[in-house]
């Protein structure tokens, strides 16, 4: 118990200052036959060393991405994170401190805030950002609250190129409300009719981009008849870093972009945590959900920082808040905020240049596998491939021989009769050994 | 004269004015830029070698105008957040007594094993027979809380308390709407005490919100609960130990009306830490309650968050919690990812985020309570509870308790009645904690208490530290009482910033870098 650093002795001397004969004396509020006379039935306290040894034997029992050629994307991918990053965000000071309330002695953690909030607002074209979701998914699902609160409609269009999991969440979210959701089948090909569903009640029109498949899109059609109906464009991002290499959405007239920030600074950790990124039209700032860090000054006139806008949140609002979070992922945002600044322009779109190049070899070495085809027409660093055999098996095969090939599309539609697709994704971390490796495998297993 | 230390104590505030410097620095405390003043876009911290020539596949979609990225040489960027990081106040740094926060002791060992390839190096939807020490993890994890928690489900996937609250209150609508009762039910209790998140979490998920009013002791009285049930009553959603610091005495009575009536008991799991093994929320007739790993088993807030906030659910609610989920069965696990692959029975209510949830967050937890063990949790729930006694025990000749008459548990709630005619706020006397060496207390809440100042040391704080912080407090209460006001309204005096014009920040947001107009521009 080498946490713990009240004695015997300090704990007598304190109940008798306290004035009682025992401790439970301070649980007299317990129902006496609801206070537990014995520990529960757990392994009592064990030293470090020990505890070291059954985690990692735990551990053991994975495939690490990175002692494999790695080919698994789908809402998150493998990068290389500088030393630097995890290094930065385990100092004490960011580690073990908490929402920053007290902003005299929370400088670090709120300047940061503002520099994470100022990046996403950079890359994703848009005027303001907040200072982080749980992550993507879930800031899908506030995204279309927000718009149900910005246009009081009550209608959202999902894609079907949308991460089918993000779908769920809004839709979970959105029919807990009693909101209604539209959701467009599958759309491999990116060749939906999404702007037919358009009409003047729906709210927004959710869209990805790159979508689930792969495919690069254009959402200037689909803003503008958002726009003619009174509804928003979502645009959400699974893949930070295509934000390198692609146009903005701002730049396509989004009303609210939202995404996943894993890619930049953050481990795969089984799926997490991440960190959201959000961003809007400054118009809708006080609909965002979320925190928000804002410039000021001290009291001698310098320049700080604060947390802000806070009439919109919980613990003001109570039930009329524009939405229960109160925290977001600030030690994520800390690192996406670091390997953004360690990347720069220059760095993000040069690793936006190497995904990209090394996603296009890929998918010109597995199109050459007998069987084999590539379906998009344009993509970033994930694309879908058509197997003459159920991927599932094919995927599971692979494993066999020591690759993760990618991600079977049935494992995220099991009822779309999709079952001979497969989501190949590619990034900086895959050589051409790795890509070699992957087209033999497969070729061996068709 | 020598403090608790030892140390010298004359001198530290009226001496001598330090001497101005030229840079506005003083020493260690610097002025740090922002990164968008001291980066270029050319500049990166980051060598990536070029690709080889390609054919590129982006279309019309490649981008052309400047992204606005500065970058930073990894020299620049380290000193830039290490400069940033000395501005801030941690658990490491010293007591951090924030009530209903938890700021306990984080082990580095959690970190250690988080960051073990085989958990932080894995992904969600790589090949599930390539993860079985990640669904063991998540296996062991679920068999703690629930012996912890005397419960037979949890449903793991939300990523903080308030998305724990949302899971919890969507399984009990989705069981509502399984009795056929989805369109009269739709009314939740909540206390005036709550945390703000449970009304907004209630109405965030369609229920309308009815206040019960708490008593002058600062509980919930089972008779004003009793007086609002009727069929149209879904849920009650009532934290306990509850934010006043008090554990709810009727609670048991609460829930067998609520039951009673046809609805659930929703129980705010923000402070379990206080009674972590020695009280059990299944024997209490708790339906559903989120549980905070990063309080109640001490991963780290980083500044606010990750979180991470497993439901434990009662065997009423087990069969509608939402997708991924572990079943097991026959002595095998499986990771259940759609509803139509749930077993017989089960009725998922949909999907809380994308993947499986805080995996990082897992493992820190289990690393925590392995360490612990049954017998380290409940003494550092006592020991929790007892540091809290103690600071009350030793405060409570100056400084005025709203709710005397109940113990606290793990933290001390006192009011601004003691200030009065002082000039003094509550927000001043937490100013001048940080010219202390302190991390303020939460002040003004809960709502239902006039100028809140709510202590909660946790179990870390040794008694030599708890000494300290209440000779210091009493310190601080003199002088409030001593007519030493400037001390007050003028603190804090020595952090790295003076007191933040939040009204300013509110009434004209400025939410991100926005580069100086050109010297010619700012003429016109």
């Amino acid at each position: 118990m080498r946490y713990l650093p009240l004695t015997d002795t300090d704990r007598e001397d304190m109940l008798a200052r306290i004035g009682v004969a025992d401790v439970d004396a301070l649980f007299s509020d317990v129902p006496a036959d609801k206070l537990l006379k014995a520990p529960v039935d757990l392994p009592r306290a064990r030293g470090e060393l020990e505890v070291e040894r059954i985690m990692a034997k735990m551990s053991a029992r994975n495939v690490a991405a990175s002692s494999v050629p790695f080919f698994v994307g789908a809402g998150a991918y493998k990068h290389h994170v500088p030393a630097t990053v995890d290094h930065l965000i385990q100092r004490s000071e960011f580690l073990t401190s908490y929402t920053p309330y007290q902003p005299e002695i929370a400088q670090g953690t709120l300047q940061y805030l503002f520099e994470f909030q100022t990046q996403v607002a950079a890359l994703t074209g848009m005027e303001v950002a907040n200072a982080s979701m749980y992550d993507g998914s879930t800031g899908t699902g506030e995204a279309v609250l927000m718009a149900h609160r910005v246009t009081k409609r009550k209608k959202a269009v999902l894609s079907g190129g949308l991460h089918p999991h993000y779908a769920q969440v809004v839709r979970t979210l959105s029919e807990m409300a009693n909101d209604q959701v539209v959701t467009m089948p599958p759309d491999v090909a990116a060749g939906e009719d999404i702007l037919s569903r358009i009409d003047d009640e729906t709210s927004c029109v959710v869209v990805q981009n790159p979508d689930v498949f792969g495919n690069l899109r254009d959402l200037r059609p689909i803003a503008a008849k958002a726009h003619a109906h009174g509804a928003l464009l979502i645009a959400v991002f699974t893949e930070v870093v295509s934000l390198g290499a692609i146009v903005p959405p701002g730049a396509q007239d989004a009303d609210i972009v939202v995404g996943e920030g894993q890619s930049i600074g953050n481990a795969l950790n089984f799926g997490g945590p991440y960190v959201g990124l959000f961003a809007a039209k400054s118009k809708y700032i006080r609909q965002m959900p979320g925190r928000l860090c804002g410039e000021t000054v001290d009291a001698a006139g310098q320049r700080g920082f604060v947390l802000t806008l806070s009439t919109r949140e919980q613990h003001i609002r109570r039930d009329k808040a524009t939405s229960n979070i109160c925290t977001n992922s600030g030690l994520c945002c800390l690192a996406f905020t670091i390997h953004m600044t360690l990347l720069g322009q220059a760095g993000l779109e040069r690793l936006a240049e190497v995904n990209h190049a090394n996603a296009v070899a890929l998918a010109d070495a597995l199109a050459a596998v007998r069987g084999v085809t590539v379906l998009n027409e344009s993509f970033f660093n994930e694309f879908t491939v058509k197997l003459p055999r159920p991927a599932a098996e094919v995927v599971e095969a692979l494993a066999a021989k020591g690759i993760l090939g990618g991600v079977p599309v049935s494992r995220l539609l099991p009822q779309a009769g999709l079952d001979d697709l497969l989501l190949v994704a590619s990034t900086e971390v895959n050589t051409n050994e790795d890509r070699a490796a992957f087209v033999a495998a497969l070729a061996e297993v068709l | 004269m020598l403090n608790r230390q030892g140390r010298p104590t004359q001198g530290t505030v009226s001496a001598h004015e330090p001497h101005a410097t030229f840079t506005g620095n003083r020493a260690l405390q610097q002025i740090e830029p922002l990164i968008f003043e001291i980066g270029h876009p050319e500049t990166t911290g980051v060598d990536i070698d070029a690709p080889a020539p390609f054919k590129s596949r982006l279309g019309a979609h490649a981008r052309k105008g400047e992204i606005g990225l500065p970058g930073l040489s990894e020299p620049e960027a380290m000193r830039h957040y290490v400069r940033l990081s000395q501005k801030n106040y941690g658990i490491d740094t010293g007591l951090f007594p924030l009530g209903s926060c938890t700021m306990k002791h984080n082990a580095r060992l959690n970190e250690k094993t988080a960051r073990m390839p085989g958990f932080s190096d894995v992904h969600p939807l790589q090949p599930v027979s390539t993860v079985p020490g990640a669904l063991e993890v998540m296996l062991e994890l679920s068999r703690y809380l629930m012996t912890l928690t005397g419960m037979p489900a949890v449903a793991l996937s939300p990523k903080a308390g308030a998305h724990g609250e949302a899971c919890g209150m969507m399984a009990i609508k989705a069981a509502i709407a399984a009795k056929g009762e989805g369109a009269t039910r739709n009314v939740v209790l909540v206390p005036e005490s709550a945390h703000g998140t449970n009304p907004a979490t209630a109405a965030l998920i369609g229920f309308s919100v009815r206040s019960v009013p708490a008593r002058p002791d600062g509980t919930v009285a089972v008779e004003d609960v009793k007086a609002l049930l009727g069929p149209d009553i879904a849920a009650i959603m009532l934290t306990n130990p509850n934010t006043c610091g008090i554990f709810e005495p009727q609670i048991v009575e609460i829930a067998a009306a609520m039951h009673e009536a046809g609805a659930y008991f929703y129980c705010d799991g923000a402070n379990f830490n206080a009674i972590v093994g020695k009280a059990r929320p299944g024997d209490l007739g708790v339906d559903a309650m989120h549980i905070n790993l990063h309080k109640t088993f001490s991963t780290p807030h980083g500044g606010g968050g990750p979180g991470s906030g497993p439901v434990v659910l009662s065997e009423r609610l087990a069969p509608f919690a939402p997708v991924p989920f572990i079943h097991v069965e026959g002595g095998s696990a499986r990771l259940v990812e759609n509803a139509a692959d749930a077993p017989e029975g089960n009725q998922p209510f949909g999907r809380m985020t994308a993947f499986h949830g805080q995996m990082g967050m897992y493992v820190r937890a289990l690393t925590y309570m392995l360490s612990h063990g049954s017998d380290g949790m409940k003494q550092a729930s006592e020991d929790a509870v007892l540091n809290a006694n103690y600071i009350r025990a030793g405060l409570s000749d100056l400084m005025s308790l709203p709710f005397p008459d109940h113990p606290s548990m793990h933290e001390a709630l006192f009011d601004d009645e003691w200030l009065k005619g002082t000039g003094v706020t509550t927000l001043d006397f937490a100013k001048a904690m940080i010219d202390e060496g302190y991390h303020p207390m939460t002040v003004y809440f809960p709502l239902v208490v006039h100028g809140a100042m709510l202590i909660e040391p946790t179990e870390s704080e040794s008694k030599a530290s708890l000494d300290l912080f209440i000779a210091t407090l009493r310190d601080l209460a003199m002088a409030a009482k001593g007519n030493d006001k400037e001390r007050f309204t003028g603190a804090p005096h020595h952090a790295p910033l003076r007191r933040l014009d939040e009204t300013r920040a509110a009434r004209q947001p400025v939410l991100k870098w926005v580069p100086p107009a050109p010297l010619a521009e700012a003429a016109e």
